[in-house]
This record gives structure tokens, sequence and C-alpha cells, in this order.
């Protein structure tokens, strides 16, 4: 019974930092509307900062001081990151927004090994709090007691900030309607720099608790925002109390989930989080989301299928490609055939994300499904290659169709967390489950057959599924289908009202997406000839982003352009950088602020301007309708 | 001259909603901007205080040109606005509804406090810790128009202040306006309903597909049943 007891004041213990974090994130989004994925990285950052300054200075005034200094130092930092970066792109889609503060995330990433080096680092123990508390015979370290202390204070002291002073009001007055708020004169701009400072402020300071606790290392970042995002949803963006139940809840599963499945403790956190979002999808103490207003279209430009000319110019651009094997060695035909599955990959989260509007934050986790599948067929089953190709993507067919169930309830920023949530959980089975996958060590030895072994073969099979795999994506964006799919991506309500069953085609449109992405990761594991849990990674689904994005979100094809642009790009910068990381964020960030219509999108719109227009006939019932 | 506009021009996106708009407002009078639905009043609001950003023109407010400001900017400035959807904070209660619109003592602009503001709105005094979602249309346009005057504003724009409300409830709104100027508050009040602007306004201006068709006072309004009834739905 006691262990049963100390495992439970375990668990209050490491809620105490998650609900810094948590609420820290939720206090950002209520009032900027952004989900600050670098949240993960203050924290981080808040944790290597206070190393440094209580290893510097001894003492109790050392280590307290460190601590709040740590985080003040953090808090400036972030100021600077709102000042400079998130100031310019507030009004951007909320994709654009996640999307900046995640290539943020990797630069902090690279720095903090850069500065600290790659090993975890052993912080000093809190002065007053070195012992442990004997409780029926189990030891409790007295720090996790004051730990268990902090998080009501901290909840009270939030609370009476937001309830008591003139700026909680303010802050509570913008998360509800910003624009009110400047219309009875109060600058926006410092209330939103205030509020990402104490946000920031939070997190750091949840960071800085930890190092008695815990290593200091350089993927506590990532750890720590896939257990917030499942904190915010469970607890419903927004609120502070939900933030701290729901971190009790979450850390309490953790503690328990291991006695329960040692291996894969995760499991028992996604059926909760499923439960809460079929009951609650905005979350425990959420409130549900008004309609969101859709952020108007960067272009105007109407989508259409391809002009004859348009279908000669793509055929002509596969034969050319088709005859790369005649000129270049075996090294680029390699890197032809990893970006023609790329291509495959990032045109199936375009699928999604632009013609579904369903912007995926874990996109990698149909990728890798598939490839799992293929190394489960052909080294368990012993299938033949054929055979696998088709099959293996199944496995991704059925994660996209469990997961995309619960994920299309949701939309905007919830389903953008949710399905990161989601993959980082089928990462954390295939990283745990060593018996089935081999956990770290992956599968090796997914050989192709005879018929596609050589370089040349291989690349001409990549870049035959690629342009099938295309051509059908864009035949189903201009079927029936398509179009059902982008009227609720633009108008769920008016959709809804001539009878379209939108969840329902959004959750055939997450399967369609989730299948093709299995076919990609299907291939890539011929390719590689082994299958590793970063093919699940959420890296992998930022790449395929960034590559959605570069190419340019509102366009039919851009994801094509996108992807062989970014992935010829990464696979030169990791031959010649140590530091890729750095330099992709500090890319991603660039393409936000710089690029916000990608490549294809700017060519299509300096194309549009060169030609004389005819005045669309809809700007005249516009006019009449709006006030 | 409180507040001169002049060759105000708006667009939403592509579509050109304003077309060379001018008004005045002079020290302490209440104008009206008169118009049917979609007419333009609330863009024509909107704009001045820049929450249309797409918006060419010249808007003088107490001699400076605000027109490159910011919407905060020019409000602080002492130009209040109460939006037509009132725009409640809804999960705020009356006084913290009224705290956000709070503003520092203006010199030359009346100055309103929460005691005063309670015998002008008597309903509001006896809820103040009522959430504001919680409260009736009547109430809520009470609280709206409350909450800038929180600001001391020297001039208020009023967009549709009887919109959806008892006749009971217009009366009130009457006598408050009608309290306002007392006070020396100017006011560019937008309206539908040309039996209420008769009762508050000194002039008017009529406003039909985004041009301004029609200035004058409301008696010169009165001798114009021609221009009354081709622009103004009754």
């Amino acid at each position: 019974m006691a262990f049963y007891v100390v495992q439970f004041l375990t668990g209050l213990a490491s809620a105490a930092s998650l609900f810094l974090v948590a609420s820290g994130l939720s206090i950002i989004f209520g009032v900027t509307r952004i989900v600050n994925f670098a949240h993960g990285a203050f924290y981080m950052l808040g944790a290597y900062v206070a190393f440094t300054l209580t290893e510097r200075f001894s003492g109790a005034i050392g280590f307290w001081g460190g601590v709040v200094a740590a985080a003040l130092i953090v808090a400036a930092l972030g100021v600077l990151v709102e000042m400079v970066l998130l100031r310019r792109i507030y009004h951007a889609p909320e994709l654009f927004q996640l999307l900046a503060t995640f290539g943020l995330t990797l630069m902090v990433e690279d720095l903090v090994v850069l500065i600290w080096g790659p090993s975890d680092l052993l912080g000093r123990r809190a002065p007053g709090f070195k012992g442990a508390v004997d409780f029926f015979g189990q030891n409790v370290p007295s720090y996790d007691l004051f730990l268990i202390g902090l998080g009501p204070v901290v909840l009270g002291a939030l609370w009476l900030i937001f309830q008591r002073t003139r700026w909680g009001v303010l802050v509570r007055a913008a998360t509800q309607d910003r624009d009110m708020v400047a219309a009875l004169g109060v600058n926006q701009k410092w209330l939103f720099t205030s509020v990402f400072a104490l946000g920031v402020f939070l997190a750091a300071v949840g960071g800085a608790l930890q190092i008695p606790r815990d290593a200091v290392h350089h993927a506590m970042d990532l750890r720590i925002i896939v257990d917030v995002f499942v904190v915010v949803v469970i607890g419903g963006l927004g609120s502070i109390i939900g933030a701290f139940v729901a971190a009790v809840l979450v850390s309490e599963l953790n503690a328990f989930g291991i006695l329960i499945f040692p291996k894969i403790s995760i499991i028992l956190l996604f059926l909760v989080m499923a439960a809460v979002l079929i009951v609650r999808p905005w979350g425990l103490f959420g409130k549900p989301e008004v309609t969101a207003r859709r952020t108007p279209g960067l272009t105007v430009n109407p989508w259409r299928p391809l002009s004859s000319k348009g279908r000669l110019a793509a055929v002509t651009a596969l034969l050319l490609a088709a005859t790369l094997p005649l000129f270049a060695g075996n090294y680029a035909l390699t890197v032809g055939s990893e970006i023609a599955i790329f291509v495959i990959f990032a045109a199936s989260l375009h699928f999604m994300m632009s013609v579904g509007g369903l912007a995926s934050f874990g996109h990698a986790a149909y990728f890798g499904l598939g490839a799992y599948g293929v190394a489960f067929l052909a080294k368990m089953a012993g299938l033949p290659m054929i055979t696998c190709l088709l099959l293996g993507p199944a496995l991704a067919l059925a994660g996209a169709a469990l997961f995309g169930f619960f994920a299309v309830q949701l939309s905007g920023v919830y389903f953008a967390m949710l399905t990161l949530a989601f993959a980082q959980i089928v990462w954390s089975i295939a990283f745990q489950w060593v018996e089935v996958t081999g956990g770290d060590n992956g599968i090796l030895g997914v050989w192709p057959e005879k018929w596609a072994a050589s370089p040349s073969h291989f690349y001409w099979l990549a870049i035959g599924v690629a342009a099938l795999a295309v051509a059908v994506l864009r035949n189903i964006v201009f079927s029936p289908f398509g179009y059902a799919l982008r009227a609720t991506r633009d108008s769920p309500r008016r959709s809804d009202a001539i009878g379209i069953d939108g969840k329902l085609i959004q959750w055939t449109a997450f399967v369609i997406a989730g299948t093709f992405a299995g076919i990609a990761g299907a291939l890539f594991a011929y390719l590689k000839g082994s299958v590793f849990p970063d093919s699940l990674g959420i890296s992998l689904s930022v790449d395929a982003l960034v590559m959605v994005l570069l190419g340019g979100v509102e366009t039919v094809s851009g994801a094509v352009v996108g992807a062989i642009v970014y992935k010829a790009l990464s696979i030169f910068l990791v031959s010649q950088t140590d530091l890729s990381k750095l330099i992709l964020g500090g890319v991603i960030v660039l393409v936000v602020i710089a690029l916000p219509k990608g490549i294809v999108g700017v060519l299509e719109t300096i194309r549009q301007r060169r030609r004389p227009r005819p005045e669309p006939p809809l700007l005249a019932s516009r006019i009449g309708t709006a006030e | 001259m409180k507040l001169s506009v002049e060759g105000l021009n708006s667009y939403y996106g592509p579509a050109h909603i304003l077309f060379d708009v001018a008004l005045d407002v002079g020290d302490g009078e209440v104008v009206a901007l008169l118009g049917r639905n979609g007419a333009g009043k609330s863009t024509t609001f909107r704009s001045i205080i820049g929450l249309v950003e797409q918006r060419t023109g010249r808007i003088v407010f107490e001699g400076s040109d605000v027109s490159d400001q910011p919407t905060h900017a020019i409000v602080s400035r002492g130009l209040g606005y109460v939006p037509e959807e009132r725009r409640i904070f809804t999960d705020l209660t009356v006084d913290e509804n009224l705290e956000v619109g709070r503003q520092p003592v203006r010199p030359g602009a009346p100055h309103w406090t929460r005691e005063k503001l309670f015998s002008l709105f008597p309903n509001l005094g006896e809820m103040r810790g009522r959430a504001g979602g919680s409260m009736s249309g009547g109430e809520q346009q009470m609280l709206t128009i409350a909450r800038s005057l929180m600001g001391n504003p020297s001039l208020v724009l009023l967009d549709e202040p009887s919109e959806g409300l008892a006749p009971k409830i217009v009366e009130q709104m009457v006598d408050a306006i009608l309290t306002m100027k007392e006070a020396g508050v100017s006011m560019l009040v937008s309206e539908q309903n040309l039996h209420f602007a008769r009762l508050i306004c000194d002039r008017a201006y009529i406003i039909e597909r985004g041009r301004i068709c029609f200035s004058g006072t409301m008696r010169e309004l009165d001798e114009r049943p021609d221009i009354r009834d081709a622009h103004l739905a009754l």
C-alpha cells in the first residue's frame, strides 16, 4: 500500500513542472492564439541556464536565486523572440505560427549542444531539500514534497493575478476579443509581449526546478512538449485550472502506467485522451470554440485542373527525370529515389492540409507505419516485394483510420496537437516494444528483390510510383469527393447545410492521405533496407510540413516542387555541416516570414500579374453583402 | 471641429466599400449617420478608428491627423467607439468590463466615474458582479456605452444604439444620450431609425452604397421627404 502512495506522490511531484509549462502554453495561447511549440525549448533553456547558474553560485541563495534568475533570463529571451519574430506573424494562419516556433525549437536544440555539449548534465540537489522523508518504510524525497506544495501555490498566484489585477482583467478581455480591447484604447502589443513573457517564465521555472530530479539533456524539450500538448488537450486550451487538473492526471497515469504496462505505458495516456475527446472535444475545462473564422486565403487564384499544355509539361518533366540513370552515378540515383519518395509523402500531406484544411503535425506516423508494415511482411512473413509494397501501406491505412477518427472531431490547433500526440505515441510504441520492432535498433535487412535492386531500377520504380500517386491525388482534388472536401474546408456549416457529412469526408481524406504516406514509407523501407523509429518521428512530420509550405499551401501541386527543393537542400546540408538543425530551423523561420505563399505560390502570383485578368463577376456581389 | 473626415475610401480585400466619404462633427454636436442595412455605416466607423486596415483618406481628430495611427492610439486620444455588435466581454463581470475601458482623465473631456455611470444606467449598478454574457440585450447595450465612457472620450462613435431594443429601453437610451450630450460629449450616431435620430441629433448625413448622398440639419431632412423615402427604409 505504502508503495502505491509513494508512487502517487512521485506522480504529483512530476505534475508540478508539467503544470507550470502547460499553464504557460495555455496563457499564451489564450491571448495570442499562438500554440507556442518553442515552449518545450524554453523549458529546456530554463534547465540549462539554471544548471550553469547553480553550479557557479553556491549555497541556498545561489540555488534558489539561480532558479529565479534563470527563469528571468529565459523570459527576457522570450520577449526578444516575441518582438522580433511573433509580432510579424500574429495575423498569419495558425499553421505558420506553429511552424515558426518549431523552427525555433530546432535552432535551440543545436545551440544547446553547442553551448553545453551533448552529454547529460547532473545538477545539484536543492539546499534544504536534500533528504528524504520516511513514509511507512518507503522514502519520499523531500524535494518532491516541496514540488507537490508548489503546484497549488502557483495555481493560486496565477488566479490572483488574473482575477485581481488590471493586467489580468485586460488579458482575460483580450482572450475573448483582441480587437475590442484595442478599440478601448489598450495597446495590445505590450499586452501580448507581457503575456508571452509570463508564459515563458513559467516554462523556464518548470525546467529550472527539474534539475535536482533529472539530468539536463538536449532532448528534454520534445519529451515535455508532447506531454504538455496532451495536458492542454485534456484540460482545455486556455484554462489554467484545466492545465492543473490534467497535469496531475497525466503525471499519475505516467506513474502508474509504468506499473501496469511497463513497456508501453503511453497506451494508457492515449486511452484516457481518446475518452476525454469523445466526451468533451474541447477538453475538461475548456470551452467549445466559437466557429473559428477561416483565415482568408493568401492567394485568390482558383484551382483548375491542368490544361493540356500543363499536362504535356508534366509528362515532359517526368520523362526528363527518367533519363537520370543515363548519365548520373549511383549516389545521385539513390538521392533521386529518396526525393521521389518524399514527393509522395509531401503530396499526401498537402492533400490533407491544403485540400482538406487539416494541418497534421504527425503525418510521419503513417509514413513510418507503412515502412514498418513492409518490414513486418518481408521479415516475418517472408512475402515477396510486390506483395509487401501493396500490403505494407495497409498498416498506415489502419493507423490513419483509427487516429483519424478521433482527430477529425477537432479542428485547427487542436487537430494539429492531437495528430502530433498520436504520432509521438506510435513512435513510443516502436521505440519501446523492442521484442516486435527491435526498438532503437530497428528492423534490418529489408532489401528489394533482384528486379528492383539496382539503383537505376529502384529509381524508376520510385519516380513511377510518385508520378502515379501525384496524378491520383490531383484527380481526387477535382472529383466530386474533392469538391465536397474543399467545401467542408471553406465553410463547414454551409456544406453541412447542403447535406455533406463533413466529418466523414474529412476522415476519408485523412485515411487517403495516411495511406499515400504509407506508400512512401513502404518504398523508403526498401530504399534504406531497414526501418527505424526515426521514420515516425516529429522531425520527419515537420519536414513534410516545410515541404508543403515551401511549395505553397494554396496551390494544387506546390508540394511536389517543395519536396524536391527541400529534400535536395537538406541532403546537401547534412553532408556539409553538423549544425543541420540550426540551419534548418533558420530556414523554416525565414520561409514563414519571407515566403508565406511558397515557391509555387509566388510563381503563380507573378504569372497572374503579368496576365491582364477580367474582373471576376464575384466581386460585384461581394460589395453588395459586405458592410 | 472635433472630427473631420475627408476622402475616406475603404476596402475589404478586393471589394471597394466606401467612396470618398467626408463628414464633420463639431464640438458638443450630435450628428446622425443614416442609411439602410449594408449602406456602409459600420464600415465608416470601423475605418475612422482604424479597425478597417485597408483605407485611404484623412481623418483629423481634435486638430491632429490620426489616419496613420493604430486603433488603440486613436481611441486613447479620446475617440470612443461603441460597436453595433456590442462585443461585451462575456466572461468578465460588469465591473471588469468597465475596467477594460478605463483610461486616464483627459483635460477638456468630461470625466466619468463608475458612480456617475451607474446613475446614468441604474440597471448596471445593480449587477456589478454579474457576468456580461448573462445580461439582456438592453443591459449589454448600456454596458457597452458605459465601457466606452470609462475612457473619458470627448467624442463617441455610437453604432446603431437602438437596434433590437424594446421601446422602453430605447427611451432610456435617448435619455442617456441626451445626458451625455449635456455633459459635453460629442457624438456621431449611426441609425436606421429616423424617429430615434430626430430625438437626439442636430444634423444628419445619409449614406447609400458607400457614398454620402445628403448632408444637412434634421429640419432640412424633414423638408425633403423625397430624399428620405429614396434612401431610408421606413
